[in-house]
């Protein structure tokens, strides 16, 4: 199971993508290939942050095992 | 004659007597049909405490005018948290039953918690210093929070201010977590088993766990000064925030949890990033990769404007148009990709890449100066230090070569 990065894989990923560039050692075709995927680890961890809903749930036992339930929150 | 017994064989229909046996079954069925005498909490002294080798422990629990036989199965003791002494003051919770084969009637003892500030403080030290004679309290096994945790556990009461504060901040700072609620008794002779299970969950599923109970009495709060869930903490997988009752009071689990809360507010804080400041430092990242860029672009436009200028033959001049376009259809590009607030820094941006370029070596180079290099990338800046034979390498705008020394210093 490949699982999608993780808003902190993300975040790293992107601040290396910046240090990568400002050592400014990149070829120009390097360079652009660096920016775009920082590009699309910014606009990644923006919508993570922005638009998370978050999860709450509770833990019951339940006859099949313990199960999560959603927590209602006002 | 007896008259009872004359009495008692003249009621019709009446039944035989009862073996011994029967009349023991009819009572024990009859306590156990009470639902008074299920589930209650009594309150006594401890004594005549006897532990069998089989684990089971019995004791008499009693007051000034009347005492009761208490039985605490092994599974139970494990579980108690403490240790029974004569002479403590204690509230048991169980269930009545008989015995008939002993014929006596039995409080089967479930849980107890030590009643009375005496017996709860003598508990509570003897709990304290046996732990911490064990290191369970050593600052080395406190393990850090982690920064950005995907999962985070509660274990509290599920009704109440404290989940609903929890849940409040972590909502306000951190809405990328999923929060699991293990709920658990927080109070009375069951809190603590069913503190530790709710802690045993959990911990296998998050990646930390805050421990939380509002403010109460001594008594409340007793559950968490059981030594079992103080071990249970201890051993919890991930990372324990605590934060029970007020911050003066300093229970067995606060001691022994890799971090201790004054508020479960602030513990909510403590294990959650503030989304705010996430925000400000991904902005931050998008600003810097952008400016990046831009520096990068303008460097080899200046470097095409200049060959331009400096090269003739056509061929050449119209890749290098080509590549001028691929540059400005770059920049259009940007300009589209780039962050509103990047856009507004634009102007500031570009004069500070103007002063950039004049200080730049690479701003030499595109002015037609070269460098003459180590192979190791050193500059050579003396022809005194160059002999006849050495391999250097001479950097120019658009790249390096190599190149042999057959004279070593010139005239100047």
């Amino acid at each position: 199971m490949t699982e999608e990065p993780n808003f902190e894989e993300s975040l790293a990923a992107l601040e290396a993508t910046v240090d990568a560039l400002s050592r400014g050692d990149l070829p120009l075709d390097r360079a652009l290939a660096v920016f775009e995927e920082g590009l699309g680890l910014y606009r990644r961890c923006h919508a993570i942050l922005a638009d998370s809903e978050q999860r709450v749930t509770k833990l019951i036992a339940a006859a099949e095992g313990l199960i999560e339930e959603p927590f209602p929150v006002e | 004659m007896d008259p009872i017994a004359v009495t008692w064989e003249d009621r019709p229909g009446s039944p035989q007597a009862l073996t011994v046996t029967q009349l023991a079954r009819v009572i024990r069925d009859t306590v156990r049909a009470n639902p008074i005498l299920s589930r209650i909490l009594v309150r006594g002294e401890v004594s005549n405490v006897q532990r069998a080798p089989s684990g089971h422990v019995f004791f008499t629990l009693k007051d000034a005018t009347a005492q009761l036989s208490c039985t605490l199965f092994r599974e139970d003791a494990e579980m108690l948290g403490f240790d029974l002494e004569d002479g403590m003051d204690v509230v048991v919770s169980g269930d009545v039953d008989v015995f008939p084969r002993r014929g006596s009637v039995q409080l089967l003892v479930k849980a107890a918690t030590p009643a009375g500030v005496g017996a709860f403080w003598a508990a509570y030290q003897k709990t304290r210093k046996k732990l911490a004679a064990e290191g369970l309290f050593d600052a080395a096994r406190k393990r850090p929070l982690p920064s950005f945790p995907q999962t985070i556990g509660v274990v509290t009461s599920e009704i109440g201010a404290v989940v609903h504060d929890i849940v409040t901040i972590l909502r306000r700072r951190y809405p990328i977590a999923h929060i699991v609620i293990a709920p658990a008794l927080v109070q009375g002779p069951e809190a603590s088993v069913s503190l530790r299970r709710a802690l045993a969950v959990v911990s296998d599923r998050v990646d930390v766990v805050i421990v939380a109970r509002g403010g109460g009495s001594l008594e409340d709060l007793w559950c968490f000064n059981d030594e079992g869930l103080a071990r249970a903490v201890a051993a919890s997988r991930v990372p324990v925030v605590s934060a029970i009752g007020h911050e003066t009071d300093v229970t067995i689990v606060d001691f022994v949890a890799d971090v201790r809360a004054a508020t479960p507010s602030a513990a909510a804080e403590l294990v959650s990033p503030d989304a705010t400041e996430l925000m400000a430092r991904i902005n931050g990242a998008g600003r810097s990769l952008v400016e990046e860029i831009r520096e990068a672009l303008r460097g080899v436009r200046h470097r095409a404007t200049a060959l331009r200028e400096r090269l003739s033959p056509r061929g050449l001049q119209r890749g290098i148009e080509a590549n001028r376009a691929l540059l400005e259809r770059s920049f259009v590009a940007l300009a589209a990709v780039a962050p509103r607030e990047v856009i507004r820094h634009r102007e500031r941006l570009e004069a500070l890449g103007r002063r950039l370029d004049v200080l730049s070596p690479l701003a030499t180079l595109q002015r037609g100066y070269a460098i003459a290099e180590r192979e190791d990338g050193r500059v050579v800046a003396h022809a005194v230090e160059v002999e006849s034979g050495d391999a250097l390498a001479v950097r120019f705008q658009d790249g390096r070569i190599r190149v042999h020394v057959n004279q070593e210093q010139e005239e100047p």
